[in-house]
């Protein structure tokens, strides 16, 4: 039976599931136009309430964090230090998005207190799925993150781009439901087990039969679409360019975290002894990402595709990781994804920041000129860009470089090659955009200006200045990644 | 007799023929809908076979989850859909194109 302490190890996601219904209460009876507030009208209350929200969903996580892992309703609910650091990320994300996403949904009349309670939904999926020691935890943790994110991908009604982008999305999303299901009732059968660590001890004892092999070629193929690793890619383009900027900058940060905790629980948690097995799969998506990624990218004249494309490559060096099977290369597989969800928000906030009404600065020539409009933002957009690029001394080399020793750590040379190579391809496509921000002539008539809206101006500044800094001082983040894979 | 190998097979052609309707359809987005439904019912079968057969309850405890998270999905992609026919008057894939590269 669940008792006091099961509920207080699963504390921070229930306070969220309470404080998300009751903003959806606060959103349905307040005056949405009319001060209610300190001068605040009912929207402005919401907004800075849900980031007040997930500001103390974080100190939960942290303030409650146990010294050694626990397990919660019978092992379905594990807490332990990958859970804990990819929450706080992801929920730090979340925040991020928030104070990025006003003035943007404001111009859109799309500041509506769905997109913070769908929000916030999301994230208590993600962090469901990373805390899960059950399959039937992943699974419901995996469709509580989707399921919000297809409605929030359709957040603008009466856009056709964002409809057509959500039914893509749908559709490719309930097809890997489907066969990561497909998987995990294989591998149910192989083992009569749904729990996880019980499932790695089966998994050891029972040999390799076929049938488990079978629902681990499922179960990877499933992973690989909720991480966008190529060849199951296809749905990553058309959504980030679909969704409203506000929602791609969250489908492009807090679920790769998730994806990453959902790869580790199911493949090192559960399968973590047919590790020989899944390491060459993950190799070949790996090499898929990473081509695919970096060379379409190089073709594409709208910005948020280009990143898209760019995302697929970044999961190419998230997996070369994960391939590693080790605690050296989940430590630096979840540095990349902490990485990448930094730079991916920040990248998109820039973009954020610079859309208005009736322009949503999408095009990479919209950009032209941003160094004689708004300097400040260029040289943000620059150091994200480098970032994402993998110079030095910004925190995307480091990580791109933890990737890669650990890569070849494990033996796989020819592929820390192979990721190296597509790093310098890839250099082009970033250059690129900061080429046309400080040497093209500005378009005439255009109004490049950044939002006026100060904390977001503020946030986003040191959320791309961070970028230099953990460049620089990457020692206690790394050593936080380190210490909750012990060896 | 009935084996586990026969539920199996049922549940493995029942998934095929929902994919492979997913890719070759290419008319009308409600028969997607249901080619989803149908693979977690395949997928439902594998998993009350082989709990029956293990003599192992959780299987069938996941089959309820499952049918309860496909029953929103479902609401959810129809909502999708709706707003896809205000925005084109058209539920045909062949037309959902205008993203492409």
């Amino acid at each position: 039976m669940p008792n006091l302490n099961d509920i207080l190890i699963m504390l921070p996601e229930l306070y969220l599931v309470a404080a998300a219904c009751l903003l959806l209460l606060v959103d349905a009876f307040m005056k949405a136009e009319q001060p209610v507030l300190l001068g605040l009208n009912g929207r402005e209350v919401l907004h800075w309430t849900s980031i007040l929200v997930v500001l103390v969903a974080i100190y939960l996580v942290i303030s409650g964090q146990p010294e050694q892992p626990v397990r919660a309703f019978g092992g379905m609910f594990v807490r332990d230090g990958v859970a804990e650091i990819l929450k706080v990320f992801a929920l730090l994300c979340v925040a991020l998005i928030f104070i990025y996403a006003r003035s943007y949904l404001a111009d859109r009349k799309l500041f509506v207190g769905e997109f913070y309670t769908l929000m916030i939904f999301a994230v208590i999926g993600v962090m469901l799925l990373v805390s899960a020691g059950n399959l039937i935890t992943v699974y419901l943790g995996l469709e509580l993150l989707t399921l919000s994110s297809y409605a929030l991908v359709a957040l603008n009604r009466d856009s056709k781009l964002s409809s057509e982008a959500a039914v893509k999305y749908f559709v490719l999303g309930a097809l890997a439901s489907g066969m990561l299901l497909y998987g995990m009732s294989m591998v149910y059968g192989a083992t009569a087990t749904l729990d996880l660590a019980t499932l790695h001890n089966a998994a050891a004892h029972t040999g390799v039969p076929n049938l488990l092999l079978f629902g681990l070629i499922f179960m990877i193929i499933g992973i690989g679409f909720k991480l966008g690793a190529a060849p199951f890619h296809m749905w990553i383009p058309d959504v980030y360019q679909g969704s409203p900027t506000a929602v791609t900058i969250f489908i492009g940060s807090a679920p790769k975290l998730a994806a990453f905790g959902m790869a580790y629980r199911l493949l090192e948690s559960g399968l973590g002894d047919l590790s020989a097995h899944w390491q060459q799969m993950l190799a070949a998506l790996a090499v898929l990402s990473l081509a695919i990624g970096n060379l379409v990218a190089i073709v594409q004249t709208n910005l948020k595709r280009l990143l898209a494309y760019s995302t697929i490559s970044h999961m190419g060096y998230l997996l070369l990781g994960l391939v590693n099977a080790g605690p050296e290369g989940y430590a630096s597989a979840l540095f990349y994804a902490i990485s990448y969800a930094l730079m991916g928000t920040a990248a998109f906030g820039v973009i954020l920041a610079l859309a208005r009404a009736g322009f949503e600065c999408e095009e990479i020539d919209d950009l032209k000129g941003l160094n004689q409009r708004s300097p400040w933002m260029a040289f943000l957009m620059m150091l994200v860009m480098f970032s994402l690029a993998g110079v030095p001394p910004l925190f995307g080399f480091f990580a791109k470089f933890l990737v890669l020793q650990s890569a070849i750590h494990a033996g796989m040379l020819w592929l820390a090659i192979v990721g190296a190579v597509f790093a310098i391809i890839g250099l082009y496509y970033y250059l690129r955009v900061v080429k046309v921000m400080y040497f093209d002539a500005p378009v005439e008539g255009t109004e490049l200006k950044p939002q006026r809206d100060p904390a977001m101006r503020l946030v986003l500044s040191l959320n791309a200045l961070t970028l230099l800094v953990l460049g620089l001082y990457w020692g206690p983040l790394l050593g936080w990644c380190k210490s909750v894979f012990p060896g | 007799m009935i084996t586990l190998s026969h539920f199996i097979v049922l549940g493995a052609v029942l998934f095929c023929i929902a994919v492979a309707s997913l890719f070759i359809n290419r008319k009308n987005v409600i028969v997607l809908l249901m080619s989803i439904e149908l693979m977690l019912l395949a997928v439902n079968i594998n998993f009350v076979a082989f709990s029956r057969f293990l003599g192992d309850v959780a299987g069938q405890v996941f089959v309820f989850f499952i049918l309860t998270v496909a029953a929103a999905e479902t609401a959810i992609g129809l909502a999708i859909l709706v707003l896809l026919f205000r925005n084109r008057s058209t539920i045909n894939i062949a037309e959902i194109d205008s993203m492409k590269g």
